[in-house]
């Protein structure tokens, strides 16, 4: 395999692969992980390609160690990242509050698999988006992609580090089984921008690290740069040090979630596909967007016009994007392996305006387009 | 609203100075530990070891997990990370390797170190990972109350054992030198200028590196199980512990009423995870 970083060109790859890549082409220079199927191609190739390029790949004990290491290598100055899938998922929930808490950029990567427990270890599914949204303890907000090819697995990987260093908040990146092992054409570019991160703008003796700038984040200083910064899981004020009144806590926790809520412009990322003169929206993600585009192609044959909204950023949810879409459309189907994640959250955003209709599977393989069409069929009959 | 920086140095007694105040927070203290506990004691020879190393401290790292040695970090006027319970160790391990010129040091009790987290203690010595980790063994959980934690004796009686403890308690210096750790040693508060001499040790010492201190909880452990005041704990420790360097680790267990073993039992040499790596990282272009 070529030492060379970033792997211009075109390849053939799959999403996992893919997502590797597009880490080590973002300047994420530390891995470190437990090996779990369906992730372990993204292990493999890191722990063959960050040697030669500089960076440290370490294989941990289990997902909490990975994670807690991740977060360490941030603070060390490197942009880390782990990955892994439902059960390790769980496992590294406790730290991921603790990456929201100390504000710690990093990327984690959920190749999603069936469940609840060790549920469907090699098959698809899409069961884990709400605790992507609400798995750690405590109110928080968090980013979260949902890549649906190999292209985009790599495209992404790139925008969650940049987003990520923007907002000092670790990025989900929400996949699945079948776009993890998914072969197809990846097309790297000639250039990658890597982002930067903001250090301290004053020195050691004026810093406050926990001192936003105007956009709420503050600036971030590394270990052994000199500003002898204190970071702690308990409840800080802007000196980092822990402050337990009630005050302090309800400052520094909507902080952290207006500085996230408050840019949605920045993180907000959705395709439409025929929409324009669509009566019927079939709303879904990753694996299930692309197999959604069969079942819209069977409606249009049927004469049901109907398009497709992706959701590529699945939290914090578009919910503007989804209300007006409800305005142009005269019903919705969201198409996810769960039973009813997003759409509840789709039902939301669009107050009662249309009718939503869930087609859902459990998991374990991709749904049908006829599946889709008829989930079409059924809401476009309700709605006439 | 802006919270303004403390920068007044508070004078313990007038126009005197500590001469261990350039390590700490000043604006952080008093500290929260109870009277006769023995975490000023392990600090003091940490600080004073740190002195004696002469190392820059902007090279220095300490990273704490929860409890009341988890708190240690939090006073320290370096680069202080005060993580999840159990996890000192596997951050650690990935601000060593982001930044290996580092010199990280992990400051955590034996609850944190040891049930919660103690997959983690022997992975990182198994790889001999290049970290110090330093554990205030106090017997019990202290900041929740004293429950029974991995190194209560048997019989003793904690919150959680009110009829005494049914569960046998590991011997950590037994458990550091079997998962691969480089240097192992055991002191108490009682004995700080031989704590700062392993402190040195350890730090100075490359590899996965390991100093327990016994060390009272009046509040808790004491209390309960009638030792006495701090003191007694001090002089129960002077009469019944035991220097023997060198010592096999298995015979270092801690039972009560008993002779335990204190001293440095594990010091060797043997190639570091970041060596290793590096070596062959240099070898195929990435050094």
């Amino acid at each position: 395999m070529s030492a060379r970083t970033v792997l211009s060109g075109v390849h053939f790859m799959n999403g996992d692969e893919a997502i590797a890549e597009g880490a080590i082409a973002a300047g994420c220079r530390f891995f470190a992980a437990y090996p779990i199927t369906p992730q372990s191609e993204i292990a493999e190739r890191l722990a063959r390609r960050l040697p030669q390029i500089g960076g440290m790949f370490i294989q941990m004990e289990d997902e909490i160690a990975a994670i807690a290491a991740v977060l360490g290598a941030s603070w060390g100055g490197m942009k880390a990242m782990t990955a892994t899938s439902g059960p390790g998922f769980s496992l590294m929930m406790e730290n991921l509050g603790l990456a929201v808490m100390t504000e710690t950029p990093c990327v984690i990567v959920n190749v999603q698999r069936g469940a609840p427990s060790t549920g469907l270890p090699t098959l698809v599914a899409q069961g884990d988006m709400m605790q992507a949204r609400w798995g750690s303890h405590g109110h928080y907000e968090i980013i979260a992609l949902c890549p649906a090819s190999s292209q985009e697995a790599f495209d992404l990987t790139v925008r969650a580090f940049a987003l990520s260093e923007r907002f000092r908040v670790p990025v989900l990146l929400m996949t699945d089984e079948v776009v993890g092992h998914m072969y197809e054409r990846v097309e790297i570019p000639p250039e990658v921008p890597v982002a930067s991160r903001r250090g301290p703008k004053v020195p050691p003796e004026e810093f406050l690290p926990f001192a936003p700038d105007p956009d709420l984040v503050p600036p971030m200083a590394c270990a052994g740069e000199g500003y002898r910064v204190h970071v702690t899981g308990l409840t800080h004020d802007e000196r980092g040090y822990p402050d337990m009144s009630p005050e302090a806590h309800d400052r520094l926790v909507r902080r952290l979630v207006d500085k996230i809520r408050l840019f949605p412009q920045e993180y907000t990322f959705y395709e439409e596909v025929g929409l324009a003169d669509a009566e019927i929206a079939v709303v879904s993600y990753g694996i299930s967007a692309r197999v959604s585009l069969g079942g819209i192609e069977l409606a249009r044959k049927a004469g049901i016009k109907a398009g497709l909204f992706r959701l590529i950023t699945a939290w914090p949810f578009p919910d503007e994007a989804l209300f007006q879409l409800a305005r142009r459309v005269k019903g919705i189907v969201v198409v996810e392996l769960n039973l009813g994640q997003m759409s509840r959250e789709v039902e939301r955003a669009v107050r009662g305006r249309v009718p939503v209709h869930g087609v859902f599977h459990a998991g374990g393989r991709i749904h049908t387009p006829e599946e889709v069409f008829q989930g079409i069929e059924e809401v476009y009959r309700q709605c006439r | 609203m802006p919270v303004k920086v403390a920068r007044a140095e508070p004078e313990f007694v007038p126009g005197v100075r500590h001469p261990l105040e350039r390590w700490l927070r000043t604006d952080r203290l008093p500290h929260i530990w109870c009277s006769g506990c023995g975490l000023g004691t392990a600090l003091s020879a940490f600080l004073y070891a740190l002195d004696e190393l002469g190392w820059d401290p902007d090279s220095i790292a300490v990273v704490s997990g929860i409890g009341c040695t988890g708190r240690v970090a939090g006073y320290l006027k370096l680069d202080t990370y005060h993580t999840t319970h159990g996890r000192p160790i596997p951050f650690a391990t990935g601000l060593k390797l982001a930044k290996p010129d580092l010199h990280v040091i992990v400051f955590s009790g034996d609850g944190d170190l040891f049930a919660i987290g103690g997959n983690h203690f022997i992975h990182a010595a198994r790889r001999n990972m290049d970290i110090t980790v330093i554990c205030v063994n106090n017997l019990n959980y202290g900041m929740t109350g004293g429950q029974l934690g991995p190194t209560t004796p048997v019989g003793a009686l904690t919150t959680t054992s009110p009829f005494g403890n049914f569960e046998h308690p590991f011997n950590l210096v037994h458990l550091a030198a079997s998962a691969g750790a480089t240097y192992v040693a055991r002191w108490t508060t009682l004995d700080g200028r031989r704590l700062q001499k392993a402190f040195v040790e350890a730090l100075s010492h490359k590899g996965f590196t390991f100093v327990e201190i016994l060390s009272p909880c009046p509040t808790n452990y004491g209390r309960r199980n009638r030792m006495g005041e701090a003191l007694d704990e001090l002089k129960y420790y002077r009469e019944h512990m035991v220097i023997r360097h060198g010592a096999d680790p298995k015979d270092a267990d801690i039972l009560p009423g008993k002779p335990f073993l204190v001293g440095k039992f594990v010091d060797l040499e043997k190639p570091t995870y970041l060596e290793l790596y590096q070596t062959k990282a240099r070898e195929i272009g990435g050094g």
